[in-house]
């Protein structure tokens, strides 16, 4: 391990120390408030530190720094999933001001694993081989089960947290089952190096190239599906998503999203590019399969967390229609739509179900339920919390001049581009029908009676969570341009 | 200078909203944005060439998001510029008649002016991102405005009005994004002038989802029951710009979009479309008789006569195929602009009635004339027209749409001839039940219109009068607009 190595891993380094540091500070400090302060301010530096590697790799002539004997990278790509990931947390650390005081006696552990969760999904961006892409993806997510199952006061946490820690497991033991039929076909874990054998070994007509190889990826889509929490892999994301402390579902839903899709990106595109046209069909089945049953089985949720839960199952859905889009379907113009419109999606999203989330983490708090029918009047207890909830779910639905819309027209005129037609027409079909039980929350805050007309309190850190949140959905519907830009460079490494 | 028109009042509105404090100078800072605003409006009207055969004027392009080539790009037309002014003139009404508002007044000006800019928007927008964008950026001040500072089941009306219009463009939205899958475009005049070619789906479906957006917003029958609740929940000023202008996003939609873009759809179901607009004057015009609210009578009575910009459109279609027909469609741009004036100044002098008589139920009117008769005058002038008594705007925009539509369909518009006959009834009736007869003692009190009242009054019937005798300041404007779409049905 050189000293590059160890400037290649700085912002990643950094994380961990900030999370250990406050583990250590939580034992000195009475007042527990400064966790979450020094936190915010901690994460400057690994920021500082990407914008440095931002532009050292920019001056690179292959756009490319790589270490660690090949199994760290770092280029646009993994960079665009530091910035991503380092900005959820800080948004997510100020929203949860409020909310920390019902983790009395865990405030620091509390911060501490989701730095040490977030550690692993910039890995997770960052590298090339299988084995450290396992690796990786375990230091993701088990901090998260502990975190689910934080909220002791409420039984339905620690049930959570056991049922994802299982099922994660599960996952792992199937992506790892797949990624050693690659080994045992390739003989490499490395994914250019795959990519090289797969390609110079491939029969025709065999789906895949070769059926070792065919079993393998199926069970990777398996492993990884689990994490995207796509369709038929999401059972687990509705139970979790109810029982997980608000700030943790939401924090899943972005940031463990966003990992999950950076992996299968990055191993998909480089290491099966060969033979992208078969496991392209694979992931558009799963693409319309996750939305339709994301939107349908949303439409009978009573909980506005597993609402969301199913919600984000179709928002899965929607983005696999950019992985499905790939180059060489594209008989003409830029191959790499598809991949450049999950990176928009991407941030699009994490912008606005975090605003969606900060929302209902606030009335949730003080209403102290999470039925939908008891959001009832919101709009008169606390008009800009409704306000931002119902610009929100009106950017789900992907209606300009949101986020949403810009990202769903991204997507899906990536599949128009690439021949999968149909493929748009069931994403603007379930659309239309999302929207129903999106609008519904909004009739139900804008249109009932209040039970009582006491306001809903919120603090000053957190209103600026939502506000950033509901200007970044604002902005990236109506000038999209600069994270356009962004996400095209990150995408050139890994789509040439 | 588009630009200036569209965003000066949604300027104004971040003014007040940040900086003015005291109720008065909100009044007046919204005010003097109103007038300039209407000023630029005329200015523009005057510097448009009529003589230029056909394309837009005083265009401003920009690049906006370069990846989907969508534009800022605005542009007038002989079709969309009345429009403007009118939107400018009765956004100027709408000021004046909210003076007396009292209830948070700095953020009812606020959202009066960003409607204004949302629905100028619409009618100047020429790329269909920015067009969709306006069109739902009208629906959270209406929403606001009517939920907040209107009268009766308020709340229920405000959410009617959204969901019916959302509804709309939520098929809209699918249209559009057919049309840029298909030919990778969002700007409408290149679409229009261009033609659609073949789309990725059934060009009668697409035809339909705008047809079904815009009929809402028009309204048609059967699709028009939000029109009464809204108009009568919504305070006046509101109830003015949604008669005056907010209907007129349907027709301009129909016009541009559904006959520009699919003239061999539109002539296909030019049938179909006139049997719809039949049914709306009918009907209607039945139901305002069964009304003993003076402003739900006006709402419904905006149902029946917006049924006659319908006719007009669909005459265009009905035409035998390569007749060019274009009597009728100009008569229902002409009635879209005259139906404005009228109705906005209808609504306007219920306001004033229901503020001073307290009631708006028509038995407990009555006798108001010789208490009040400046406004029974202008009362009566607004009813007179709107029953299209020539030398009125309405005379003149009625009488096209029938002269139009009599070539192609001779039955149905007798039909719909019957509706003026009944306008006539129902006007007269309750311009006698409430304004005339015997005086009432409860109405001892009540005064007559103020200065400022009065502002709106005689600009609308100034613009009601002039209309009527001299049209072709209109007519000319809107030929020259609707020239090249009513070309496109040629051989």
């Amino acid at each position: 391990m050189t000293v590059h190595d160890i400037y290649l891993l700085s912002p990643e380094l950094a994380l961990v120390a900030l999370g250990l540091a406050i583990v250590l500070l939580d034992l000195v400090v009475q007042r527990k408030g400064v966790l979450g302060a020094v936190a915010l301010v901690g994460l400057v530096v690994p920021f500082a530190l990407s914008i440095l590697l931002w532009g050292d790799v920019h001056a690179e002539p292959t756009e490319t720094l790589s270490g660690l004997f090949g199994t760290l990278v770092v280029d646009k790509f993994a960079l665009f999933f530091k910035f991503l990931v380092l900005g959820i947390v800080a948004l997510l650390v100020l929203a949860s001001t409020d909310y920390v005081s019902k983790l009395s006696r865990s405030q620091g552990e509390y911060y501490a694993l989701i730095l040490l969760s977030a550690t692993g999904m910039m890995l997770l961006a960052a590298t090339t081989d299988l084995i450290a892409i396992y690796v990786a993806l375990e230091l993701a997510s088990l901090p998260v089960a502990a975190l689910i199952a934080m909220l002791h006061t409420d039984p339905r946490s620690p049930e959570a947290g056991i049922k994802f820690l299982l099922l994660s497991a599960m996952s792992s033991a199937i992506l790892l089952y797949g990624m050693a039929f690659i080994y045992g076909f390739t003989g490499s874990t490395k994914l250019p190096v795959i990519a090289h054998l797969i390609s110079s070994t491939a029969t025709p007509g065999v789906p895949l190239g070769a059926y070792p190889v065919l079993l393998g990826v199926v069970l990777v889509v398996a492993g990884f599906g689990f994490k995207l929490s796509a369709a038929p892999f999401h059972m687990w994301t509705p139970d979790v998503y109810e029982g997980a402390p608000t700030p943790i579902t939401a924090f899943l839903s972005v940031a463990s999203k966003a990992a999950a899709f950076a992996v299968t990106l990055r191993v998909f595109y480089v290491a099966f590019e060969g033979v992208s046209l078969d496991w392209a069909l694979l992931f558009a089945a799963l693409s319309a399969l996750s939305m339709t049953v994301g939107n349908v089985v949303a439409i009978a949720q009573s909980n506005i967390k597993r609402l969301l839960g199913y919600s984000t199952i179709a928002h899965a859905g929607y983005m696999l229609v950019g992985v499905a889009a790939i180059a060489a379907r594209a008989p003409a113009g830029d191959g790499s739509l598809g991949p450049q419109g999950v990176l928009f999606y991407l941030g699009a999203y994490a912008a606005t179900n975090l605003a969606a989330f900060f929302a209902v983490i606030a009335v949730c708090n003080k209403i102290g339920s999470e039925r939908i029918e008891d959001f009832a009047g919101m709009a008169r207890r606390a008009p800009w919390l409704a306000g931002v909830l119902a610009f929100a779910l009106v950017s789900l639905t992907g209606i300009p001049p949101t986020a949403g819309f810009m990202g769903k027209l991204f997507l899906f005129s990536a599949a128009v581009d690439t021949g999968l037609l149909w493929l748009a027409v069931v994403g603007v079909v379930n659309s239309v029908v999302s929207a129903y039980y999106y609008l519904r929350v909004v009739k139900v805050m804008y249109l009932q009676p209040p039970p009582s007309e006491e306001q809903v309190p919120s603090s000053v850190p957190f209103r600026a969570a939502l506000a950033v949140a509901a200007i970044g959905v604002l902005v990236l519907g109506v000038l999209p341009g600069p994270l356009l830009d962004v996400a095209r460079a990150a995408v050139a490494t890994i789509v040439p | 200078m588009l630009s200036a028109i569209v965003f000066l009042p949604l300027a104004g509105a971040i003014i007040i909203g940040l900086l003015v404090r005291p109720a008065r100078w909100v009044r007046y800072v919204a005010a003097t944005v109103a007038v300039a605003d209407l000023a630029l409006a005329i200015w523009a009207f005057v510097l448009f060439d009529t003589s230029v055969p056909q394309g837009l004027q005083m265009v401003e392009r920009a690049d906006w998001i370069s990846a989907f080539r969508i534009q800022y790009f605005l542009g007038v037309d002989g079709l969309s510029m009345p429009l403007v002014l009118l939107t400018a003139l009765l956004g100027m009404c709408a000021v004046f008649a909210s003076w007396h508002i009292q209830e948070r007044v700095r953020e009812y000006f606020v959202w009066l002016l960003v409607l204004q800019t949302a629905v100028t928007g619409v009618f100047v927008a020429q790329d269909f991102i920015l067009f969709f964008i306006f069109w739902e950026m009208e629906l959270v001040p209406m929403y606001l405005l009517i939920s907040v500072w209107g009268t009766g089941r308020r709340e229920n009306s405000a959410m009617k009005f959204v969901a019916f219009t959302f509804l709309g463009s939520a098929f809209m939205l699918a249209a559009i994004l057919v049309v840029f899958f298909s030919v990778h475009s969002f700007d409408m005049e290149a679409l229009a002038t261009a033609g659609l070619g073949r789309l990725l789906v059934p060009t009668r479906v697409v035809f339909l989802f705008f047809f079904l957006a815009f009929a809402i917003k028009l309204p048609v029958w059967p699709v028009h029951t939000w029109l009464p609740d809204a108009h009568t929940d919504a305070p006046t000023a509101v109830s003015v710009m949604l008669a005056g202008v907010l209907l007129k996003m349907g027709g301009y939609g129909l016009i541009r979009i559904n006959l520009g873009m699919f003239p061999q759809e539109a002539a296909t179901l030019g049938g179909p479309m006139m049997a719809l607009a039949v049914i709306s004057v009918l009907y209607g015009a039945m139901v305002v008789f069964r009304q003993s609210d003076l402003k739900r009578l006006v709402a419904y009575s905006s149902v029946s006569h917006m049924g006659f910009v319908l006719l007009g459109i669909s005459s265009v279609g009905a035409a035998a195929r390569g007749v060019l027909n274009p009597v009728g469609l100009n008569g229902a741009a002409l009635q879209m602009f005259s139906h404005g004036v009228i109705t906005g100044l209808l609504f306007l002098l219920v306001g004033l009635v229901y503020e001073r008589a307290h009631t708006r139920h028509i038995p407990h009117l009555g006798g108001l004339a010789s208490r009040m008769p400046f406004i029974a005058t202008v009362f009566l002038i607004a009813g007179l027209a709107s029953l299209g008594l020539p030398a009125t705007s309405g005379f003149v925009a009625e009488f096209l749409v029938f002269v139009g539509t009599f070539r192609v369909a001779a039955w149905p518009t007798a039909l719909a001839a019957f509706g003026v006959v009944l306008a006539a009834g129902y006007i007269l009736w309750m311009i006698e039940r409430s304004l005339f007869g015997p005086q009432v003692a409860r109405h001892e009190g009540v005064t007559d219109a103020s200065l400022v009242d009065a502002v709106p009054m005689v600009a609308l019937v100034i613009a009601i009068v002039a209309v009527g005798l001299y049209p072709a300041v209109l007519t000319n404007v809107f030929s020259a607009g609707l020239g090249p779409i009513i070309a496109r049905f040629g051989p």
